[in-house]
């Protein structure tokens, strides 16, 4: 896999600096207990006398409640415990942050537990707590639901129509202009641009305008949602689960169950996957309420059918992308009316995913409009950049079509277009500094692009782009006596950040990597951390890092200036160790971080780093990605031949786990792309709950994904880092798609491009074989 | 005075008015002026946005310096997965 990294020009330290760790691939320190099996995941816990907690889920899509009767199923010996919407309490609505995007404790609450009405197959209605999982199973079988089957609607577009059954019936449109006086299941309507796109599209020599169909998807995270709650007599609450933010957990089992924060620990277990998906609660409440409920402590872990009913997945949408420009191939305007799918509550990812439609392009007209709504199916949860990669699929679609259109190539058409520092962002704000012209620049000269196709074979390319995000960050180290230093973080690790962070340290500290022991603290054991998400960890928890352990070099010098009897701002820090700046006591006299760990009960006492911020800053990724492919003329199966990802990373501190990002997200966009969908049948019942129907693309599907670190620094971290994981999933739907049309001269508008519609295709348009 | 400008729906509680010019020195100063001007907006003005000030993103940052040219927009609050 080669890497290329190239430095763009910059003012900043990470420039001017040589770097001992940072750039490095050193070994992940959790690497060993990973590939052993010590690492304790969700549901590795195991505690005395510990229940196992079963939901009882909805057979119905939609459905009103008109009793549920559990009596018999608490007369069952073994059963410790029984959970209704009789156990919650109903909540005001009060929108919060969460991982993707606001959240409301009144739906949060209606998710975590039905209470009118069902609103999706496998939308929970009660659960049990027994002394193992075939007595929870008995009883789950013995509760009595009596429902009023509903109309149920799965398609957005047939969703707002105003004849369609109301999902939530008093569900007003939110930016409804003039405002809705009725209800639908539009629940929100957003406009972002600037210019007069009427204008731009007459000043057109040329006008693409088409429709685009995708289906929702889900995050695919191999370790399924767990947890183990344990809530004592007196109120204390300690909960283990597999998440990607416990801060965030606690904060909301806390609301649901009315609970003080500070009586419930959370603990972050190691995570087998999240991107998105392990932002929000689902079994957790259920689990702390059980176990407040039988005074024991309860374990619940989703199958697979129950991670795909009632988690995730990201939208499904329908839209409509319309740009013109001139003959010598600059765009004159642009416009996007973008239908998501909620779910059966609002919050869909339309807002990020009309902001970020047009991101990669400097117009001077431009205009998204996006609909959050309503479908009876599993509320949707953040899924890497989240929005983004359906919105830019469809205009980095469109705008391929213009370019072949235009018989330019469709690297040079980006390249006229591109956003730079300075644009004005079609979202509003101008862009700081960004590497989209970079990652173009660097696609062009890459051997991938300069490679000639065989015949039947097809190239695509396609640029994305992601904000990014900081956020509340508190970062401990603890100085050992021996001179190591225990890192304690809030962030949880989903991709390599414990190294990351520690090389941070490491680096600032001018100690070695293996003496920087990082780890993830609960949520007593430090300040409040936002979660891992919206790629902010190692650019937000590490900012914060490298200042703890500025904040611990300060402490070490006064050390030294107490020791050496001389003022403290005669006290450098180099190579790891005290020297005095003026050379009295003589240069080659120093103390070492570990002179100073040794003597630290003698000269003040412990000496521990700390900062804490709400980290601002973060600079947005812009990636490009080039993809060939091949297309099976008989099966209408699409191979990817080969695939690179160019990114910037501002600066990569770990270019192994950078990597693993961009291939990561390039192979999640692959399966979204080829063959991800959710099948459901005429009751509004999924029928691929499972990873043999529901096709992930697995090892044999693709070939090594080939990377490009792009480095443009960002100013507001002190290496120049910017977030990289979500951006890589933004352009391989385009990106394939383009690729597909140059191989068949067919364009697709619709995703999954699985085997069946592609061969429908290629026979409707008298392809041979 | 900064130039603010509003995206979004925002619009939708200012009359249509999406370009104004605001007297603050940091974001709370700002968001309390503008829902002094603006009643409706008032409401609006939530946790669920972002400010950003010559061009970076500030999330929850009262404090965030303003400057007396700067340009400003209002816009929905970043998540991201």
């Amino acid at each position: 896999m080669a890497v290329s990294a190239k430095r763009v020009s910059n003012e900043k330290e990470s420039e001017e600096r040589v770097f001992k760790w940072v750039g490095t691939r050193a070994v992940r320190p959790d690497g060993v207990d990973k590939v052993t099996g010590r690492a304790k995941f969700g549901a590795d816990l195991h505690l005395p006398n510990m229940l196992v907690g079963k939901v009882l889920r909805s057979p119905h899509a939609h459905a009103r409640i008109l009793s549920i009767d559990i009596s018999a199923a608490e007369k069952l010996p073994g059963v410790k415990a029984i959970v209704t919407r009789e156990d919650f309490s109903d909540l005001e609505s009060e929108f919060v942050p969460a991982g993707e995007m606001m959240v409301n404790y009144r739906d949060i609450t209606r998710n975590v537990m039905a209470r009118e009405k069902v609103l999706y197959e496998g939308h929970a209605l009660a659960a049990v707590a027994a002394v193992n999982a075939i007595v929870a199973r008995q009883a789950l079988a013995l509760i009595q639901v009596d429902y009023e089957v509903l109309p149920h609607v799965l398609d957005v577009v047939e969703a707002m129509k105003p004849e369609t059954v109301l999902i939530q019936e008093d569900l007003l449109t939110d930016g409804a202009d003039p405002p809705a006086d009725k209800p639908s299941n539009i629940a929100k309507r957003v406009e972002f641009g600037h210019g007069d796109v009427e204008t731009g599209f007459a000043d057109a020599d040329v006008i693409v305008e088409r429709e685009f169909n995708t289906r929702p998807v889900h995050q695919g995270y191999i370790e399924p949602h767990a947890c183990v709650a344990s809530v004592s007599e007196d109120g204390q609450a300690e909960l283990w689960c597999s998440t990607q933010g416990h801060y965030v957990v606690r904060g909301h089992c806390a609301r649901v169950l009315g609970m003080d924060v500070a009586k419930l620990r959370v603990t972050a277990a190691e995570i087998g996957g999240g991107f998105g998906g392990k932002t929000v609660v689902y079994l957790e409440p259920v689990a702390l309420a059980l176990s407040r409920k039988a005074c024991q402590p309860v374990k619940m872990v989703m199958t697979r059918e129950e991670v795909f009913k009632a988690s995730g997945p990201t939208s499904g949408a329908n839209m409509r992308v319309k740009i013109g420009a001139t003959r010598d191939g600059r765009i004159t305007a642009g416009e996007a009316i973008l239908h998501y799918q909620a779910g059966a509550f609002q919050g869909s990812p339309v807002p990020p995913g009309a902001q970020c439609a047009f991101a990669p392009y400097d117009l001077e007209h431009v205009r998204a409009v996006g609909f959050d709504v309503l479908v009876n199916r599993p509320k949707v949860a953040a899924y890497r950049a989240p929005g983004a990669p359906i919105s830019e699929y469809a205009v980095e679609s469109v705008v391929d079509e213009i370019a072949k259109k235009l018989d330019i190539d469709p690297i040079e058409f980006r390249l006229k277009n591109a956003s730079r520092e300075g644009t004005k962002a079609s979202h509003g704000p101008k862009f700081g500094p960004i590497g989209l012209v970079e990652t173009l620049e660097a696609a062009q000269a890459h051997d991938h692009y300069q490679s000639p196709l065989q015949p039947g074979q097809g190239r695509g390319v396609a640029s994305g782009y992601w904000f990014n995000i900081g956020g509340q960050t508190s970062v401990t180290l603890n100085t050992g006596e021996d001179g190591t230093v225990a890192l304690v973080v809030g962030t949880p690790d989903v991709g390599g950040t414990r190294a990351s962070l520690g090389m941070m340290v490491a680096e600032e500290l001018g100690i070695d990597l293996d003496k920087v022991r990082p780890m993830v603290g609960d949520t007593s054991s430090l300040g409040y951390n936002f979660l891992t998400g919206g790629s902010r960890t190692t650019f937000a928890s590490g900012k914060v890092a490298v200042d703890a352990a500025r904040d611990l070099v300060s402490q070490m010098r006064e050390r030294a200036a107490k020791i050496w009897d001389v003022p403290g701002d005669e006290i450098l820090w180099y190579n790891g160790g005290a020297i005095q700046k003026n050379g009295r006591g003589g240069l080659t006299e120093t103390l070492s971080f570990r002179d100073l760990a040794e003597s630290m009960g003698k000269t003040g006492g412990p000496l521990v780093g700390q900062a804490s911020e709400n980290v601002q800053g973060a600079a947005p990724s812009f990636g490009t990605h080039v993809v060939d492919v091949d297309v099976d003329r008989e099966t209408g199966r699409v191979e990817i031949l080969r695939y690179t990802v160019v990114q910037d990373a501002g600066k990569a501190i770990h270019p192994s786990y950078v990597e693993g990002q961009y291939q990561g997200g390039a192979v999640q966009g692959i399966g979204w792309a080829l063959n991800e969908e959710y099948i459901y049948d005429a009751e509004g019942r999924l029928e691929n709950p499972g990873f043999l129907d529901y096709r992930m693309p697995v090892c044999s599907d693709v070939p090594m994904i080939d990377t490009v670190i792009v480095e443009v620094p960002n100013p507001a971290h002190p290496y120049g880092a910017k977030g990289v994981g979500e951006t890589p999933i933004v352009p391989p739907l385009a990106a394939i798609s383009n690729a597909v049309a140059d191989a068949l001269g067919i364009r697709f508008s619709e995703l999954p491009m699985s085997p069946p519609r592609v061969l429908a295709a290629i026979e409707e348009a008298g392809i041979s074989k | 005075m900064a130039k603010v400008t509003l995206t979004g729906n925002l619009r939708l509680y200012t009359a249509g008015v999406t370009e104004l010019e605001i007297k603050a020195s940091n974001i709370r100063e700002l968001l309390r002026n503008l829902g002094k001007e603006y009643p409706e907006l008032a409401t609006q003005l939530t946790d669920d946005l972002a400010v950003a000030i010559d061009g970076e993103i500030y999330q929850d940052d009262w404090f965030a310096a303003i400057g007396p040219d700067s340009e400003v927009h209002l816009m929905p609050r970043i998540g991201g997965g």
